[in-house]
């Protein structure tokens, strides 16, 4: 894999290395947090942030780390910046915090978060460790958006809580899929872009 | 290697803590007072609700501060359902913090623990949402109880002409949960804006200030509401927390008492012409 040029490491994890749909991380989340548009969005900006960040910031003391404490600091640096995130979230999106509630603490969790810290910020410079960051948050919210518009357009028949599609219960002429509401949707949709994505790209058949 | 050595292992530890803490701190510091206001928002925006003063279709959140200006929220003692002025700084009292604290809250006995409270605060606040004249048109009690999964928290509107006239008269005007964990489609239905419009025009007691409301599967009187479907368990729960807030152990003492007063208003003259 070319590690070298700042746009392949940015643009990579968007299709080509993508960390839900080839790496199959931190599906947890996406399971949880799709149902509505607006939940997916405010968590797909806090994963970036962290991501970015933390890659920044491990990628900046890469010399200093110890290597027999380096998951240990990793796990601290992206701990504290996943509270901070929280408590902005919580400080100015208050309706959507309730709704993330766990979801945005167990980011820390994540493995695309640690996955990137261990695996990329250790060995590069601060730049390309900020753009790859930049690039997996990216490639997380872009499979994370389809899936919250897939989810909410055909489970409420709404984008951003407005209506799209007008419900029978609101005397309209769509019937909402239930299933979509409930979190193994999210399985199937991934499942499918997926699938979709390495009939596209037959090259990340059989890699994982 | 330098880098492996104890001593800076032991640096690396302590610094990246204390930038780390230093970090949180001044995030969780700077931030508390938009987070309070959120919260104490959210709050409001619930009691208005649960008095059908708020709806989401027709007002936002710049609403509140105005549609808030009529209700006047006072501090109960619960056991004898008086105005209390226990507290030099009531706004700084925390009716969740002290259901914790020992020497605030009483254990109630499990017999009449039906909603399952175990520990209850010994003041509580309630709010008077007052009409244009400044005459009480609603109480606003907050309730909590056990539900399948959580404690639900709400508050509950009961309708201040009728509570004046008898306790058989008295009128439910709203019901409200802000912070739940029920099971979404079923215990979660508690949130349907369709189920808590059928508490509007309930009644409360029965003529002997006993709680007579409850969830049955198909509601028929006045004393009755439907049960939420496939919640069985949530729908009891409402049922008990309700008995357990306006019975002897909640609201009740004070309930009466505001009854005598909202009486004297009345034969005060100007109020009910």
């Amino acid at each position: 894999m070319p590690k070298s040029k700042g746009k392949d490491v940015l643009l990579n994890p968007l299709f080509n290395n993508n960390p839900i749909a080839l790496n199959v991380l931190g599906i947890c989340s996406a399971l949880a947090v799709t149902t509505k548009l607006e939940t997916t969005v405010v968590m797909c900006l806090a994963v970036i942030v962290v991501v970015a960040a933390s890659n920044t910031s491990v990628s900046l003391i890469r010399s200093q780390i110890p290597n027999s404490i380096r998951i240990i600091v990793q796990m601290t640096i992206i701990a504290s910046l996943v509270i901070v995130v929280d408590q902005f979230i919580r400080a100015f999106a208050f309706t959507v915090s309730q709704q993330l509630s766990v979801f945005v603490g167990l980011i820390i969790t994540n493995c695309i978060v640690m996955g990137q810290a261990e695996g990329f910020a250790m060995k590069n410079n601060v730049r390309l460790s900020f753009l790859d960051g930049l690039g997996n948050g990216i490639g997380y919210s872009v499979i994370l958006l389809g899936v919250g518009i897939l989810r909410e357009l055909f489970g409420s028949g709404k984008l951003f809580g407005q209506t799209v599609l007008e419900t029978t219960s609101a005397g309209g002429a769509y019937v909402p899929n239930g299933l979509m509401l409930l979190p193994p949707s999210a399985f199937f949709i991934i499942g499918l872009m997926i699938w979709a994505l390495r009939t596209w790209k037959p090259e990340q058949v059989g890699r994982t | 290697m330098q880098r492996e050595s104890g001593s800076h292992i032991f640096k690396v530890a302590v610094v990246l803590c204390l930038v780390c803490s230093l970090l949180v701190a001044m995030s969780a510091v700077g931030l508390r007072g938009q987070q309070q206001a959120n919260k104490e928002l959210f709050k409001r925006k619930n009691i208005l609700a649960a008095a059908g003063l708020f709806n989401d279709r027709k007002h936002t959140d710049s609403d509140v501060e105005a549609l808030f200006a009529s209700v006047e929220k006072r501090l109960v003692e619960l056991d004898t359902g008086q105005y209390s002025d226990a507290f030099a700084d009531p706004e700084a009292y925390d009716p969740r913090k002290a259901s914790r604290d020992p020497a605030l809250s009483d254990v109630i006995a499990p017999e009449k623990d039906v909603a399952g409270v175990k520990r209850r605060e010994q003041y509580a606040f309630v709010y008077l949402v007052k009409d244009a004249s400044g005459a009480v048109d609603q109480v606003v009690l907050p309730i909590r109880g056990y539900g399948l999964w959580s404690t639900l928290r709400g508050f509950l509107a009961l309708d201040g002409k009728t509570l004046a006239r008898s306790p058989g008269e008295t009128r439910i005007r709203g019901l409200t949960y802000y912070e739940h964990g029920e099971t979404p489609g079923l215990g979660g239905e508690v949130d349907n804006p369709d189920w808590k419009a059928t508490w509007n025009n309930k009644r409360a007691f029965d003529d002997n200030w006993d709680v007579a409301i409850r969830l049955v599967k198909s509601a028929a009187s006045d004393y009755e509401v439907d049960a939420l479907a496939g919640a069985t368990i949530t729908s009891r729960g409402v049922t008990n927390m309700l008995r357990y807030w306006l019975g002897e152990v909640g609201f009740g003492p004070f309930l009466k008492n505001l009854q005598q007063e909202l009486r004297r208003a009345d034969t005060g003259g100007d109020k009910n012409a």
